[in-house]
């Protein structure tokens, strides 16, 4: 078992992640809590949620690269499995607050300004943590079961597979966007006040959420790792470049797209369960068709079909986006823009392939984190 | 949805295709049209066991649509396609067929130009093509020893760890008919396996082929007399999506229909 994790890297590609881990679950940690606040190390607590948020994008942008950069499945869909888990774990954190709302009522506020006189069926049970993991990791894997059981049977591919996600997308956030539905309309879910117990205003719990943040994306990156390293990562890679070759040696390409859009689904899930208690808020606009195609954007400019890139292009792109939308609110989305064709045309492996001809420039030697496709 | 279970029932069929009758594959009258255009046209053809059965044609006559048929790719209109006495390949996916033993070379050389030669042929073998089974199985000794035979076999033991995009077109198509091999499919399906060779290739390749019929059936696809002069035991005329001819190659090439077609144009 060890044995077979150990193979995942080079020693130093492991030396790298064991880096990078000790700086973000330990040193970033110990700069904001135990430094104190007017030293020039001190991390303040906003770039704390901050990182937090960034890493559950780059949770999402894993996902996407398991779909879109191995396998070579556009999914447009994204968002939605992403916005699922954050609504579970929103309605987890509305129902553990039952009474202690504005208008001290058992029932979630807006169910109480709708005039709703109980709970509706699909929120009981979510009073229940274990419950809830249950239903992030059940109800986006299920959907992308099922609609992918349709979609690739039919063996609907490329453009217009992306666009039935597209269409997913869009239908859902409408579906949320009703005050019927229960879900709490555009407003969606929000004024949260702890987790398991900890007071969700508390820096050290939002400390603390950050950290398994980022034990989450470190579990769910050796995972991919594992499957694209494993045989089963050649033939998704083999679906992507000759599919028909995949077929007529006997795989069902089925089954295969299967298991990797509802991996990916379930990642983003997971990603937007841990999104939610840290940014206080879930509602219908993460459903926009847009947040979907730049989860797409991110894995582009990382570098597709690396994993690492992913990672890379969801920091750097929200990095980005933090800045601008402060900077210059309007000119951010002609920003994307021009960053996504960019990249496309001058960079087709992204960042990480740029930095690997730089080292390779540099040291004629092997790449840090071993790309598939470094020629 | 059991993800690995696609195989099972396919598996015990497997190498066991009951070729009693000595006959491998029977098509029987099949029609196949396009917008009302007949790619197919009623067309029935048998190949015999361990046969290097060659199938020529003029461009257009419908020998890459017979083998879109065979392999499950083309659903026939009417007609029935059986695989030995038993196997009814119209019922089956691309992928069963596959795993009941028929391999397929397209005409365009399709491998994996990612992976390495390697790869490409990991991924063929034979074996459990179930998801989990990719996920968690590994090779044999023995499975390692079949790849490096197989690429003993095409000749690019060399570029074992090359990556397969960077072959000449010649070399991907062996690769492709060492993919095949990997397979160790009973009845293998060429489609101008080659095409864009140069003549020394060319040579190399009919001795491959040749090797390969007898334990396993060959049909070869071609629209080059002179390639299929050099192998071909049994040969199949297709015009116009019907058997123009049939017989040993001496046969069918004197026969008066063959020349006009061949020669008319
Ligand atoms: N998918 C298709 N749609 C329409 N026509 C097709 C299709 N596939 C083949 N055809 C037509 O069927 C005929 C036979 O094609 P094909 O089997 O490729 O010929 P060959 O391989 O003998 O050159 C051609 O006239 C071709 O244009
Ligand atoms: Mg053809």
């Amino acid at each position: 078992m060890l044995s077979q994790l150990a193979r995942l890297h080079t020693r130093r590609a492991w030396i790298y992640i064991l880096s990078l881990t000790i700086l973000a679950v330990l040193v970033i940690p110990v700069l904001n809590r135990a430094v104190p606040k007017d030293s020039v190390f001190y991390l303040p607590d906003y770039l704390i949620s901050l990182c937090g948020k960034f890493l559950c994008y780059a949770l999402v942008a894993l996902a996407m690269d398991m779909i879109w950069g191995f396998s070579g499945i556009l999914s447009l869909g994204q968002g939605v499995f992403f916005s699922l888990g954050g609504y579970a774990m929103g309605m987890h954190l509305m129902r553990v607050m039952a009474g202690e709302g504005v208008y001290r009522s058992q029932l979630p506020d807006f169910m109480v300004f709708l005039d709703w006189k109980e709970l509706p069926w699909y929120w009981l049970g979510f009073n229940h943590f274990w419950f809830t993991v249950l239903i992030i990791i059940l109800v986006p894997g299920l959907l992308a079961l099922i609609i992918g059981f349709f979609a690739f049977r039919s063996r609907i591919k490329g453009v217009y597979f992306s666009i039935i996600t597209q269409a997913m997308t869009f239908a859902l956030m409408l579906f949320f966007f009703r005050n019927e539905t229960g879900f709490g309309g555009n407003n969606g879910l929000t004024d949260f006040k702890r987790i398991l117990g900890f007071s969700l205003q508390e820096p050290a719990v939002k400390v603390g959420l950050y950290i398994i943040s980022a034990l989450v994306l470190l579990i769910s990156y050796l995972l991919c790792r594992y499957i694209t390293m494993s045989k089963l990562g050649r033939v998704l890679a083999g679906i992507r470049d000759a599919e028909s070759r995949i077929m007529f040696s006997g795989y069902n390409t089925l089954h295969y797209k299967l298991f990797v859009f509802t991996l990916a689904a379930v990642l983003s899930g997971v990603a937007g369960a841990l999104y939610v208690p840290q940014v206080g808020i879930i509602n219908p606009s993460e459903m926009q068709p847009a947040n979907s195609i730049e989860m797409a954007i991110w894995v582009a400019v990382g570098g597709r079909g690396t994993l690492v890139g992913a990672v890379i292009g969801a920091g750097l792109v929200n990095a980005a986006k933090s800045w601008f939308t402060v900077a210059f609110p309007n000119l951010w989305l002609y920003f994307l823009g021009v960053m996504f064709i960019g990249t496309t045309l001058f960079l087709p492996r992204g960042v990480v392939g740029l930095a690997a001809i730089l080292a390779k420039k540099k040291l004629t030697g092997r790449d840090s984190l071993q790309m598939i496709d470094s020629e | 949805m059991a993800l690995n279970g696609a195989y099972g029932h396919i598996a015990k069929k497997d190498g066991m295709v009951d070729t009693s009758h000595r006959t491998v594959l029977y098509v029987d009258g099949v029609t196949v049209s396009f917008d009302g255009f007949k790619a197919l046209d009623d067309l029935s053809l048998y190949v015999d066991d361990g046969n290097l059965h060659c199938i020529i044609g003029p461009n257009g006559a419908g020998k890459t649509t017979l083998l879109d048929v065979i392999t499950g790719k083309t659903r026939p209109d009417t007609g029935s396609l059986f695989y030995g006495q038993s196997i009814d390949l119209s019922k089956l996916s691309e992928s069963e067929i596959a795993q009941a033993g028929i391999g397929r070379k397209f005409q365009k050389p399709t491998v994996f130009e990612h992976h390495t030669l390697f790869e490409n042929l990991e991924l063929a073998l034979k074996c459990n093509k179930g998801v989990w089974h990719s996920l968690f199985g590994i090779l044999t000794p023995i499975q390692r020893r079949r790849i490096a035979e197989v690429l003993e076999t095409i000749g690019l033991t060399d570029q074992v760890d090359q990556k397969a995009g960077l072959l000449s077109h010649g070399q991907k198509q062996w690769l492709e008919i060492g993919m095949l091999l990997m397979q160790d499919p009973g009845l293998l399906l060429l489609d101008e396996p080659v095409a864009g060779m140069t003549p020394q290739e060319i040579e190399t390749s009919a001795n491959l082929l040749k090797s390969l019929s007898g334990e396993r059936t060959v049909v070869v696809v071609e629209h080059d007399m002179e390639f299929v002069r050099a192998i071909a035991q049994w040969v199949t005329v297709l015009h116009e999506g019907r058997v123009l001819a049939e017989g040993k190659m001496d046969e069918v090439q004197h026969n008066p229909k063959v020349i006009e077609v061949y020669l008319g144009e």
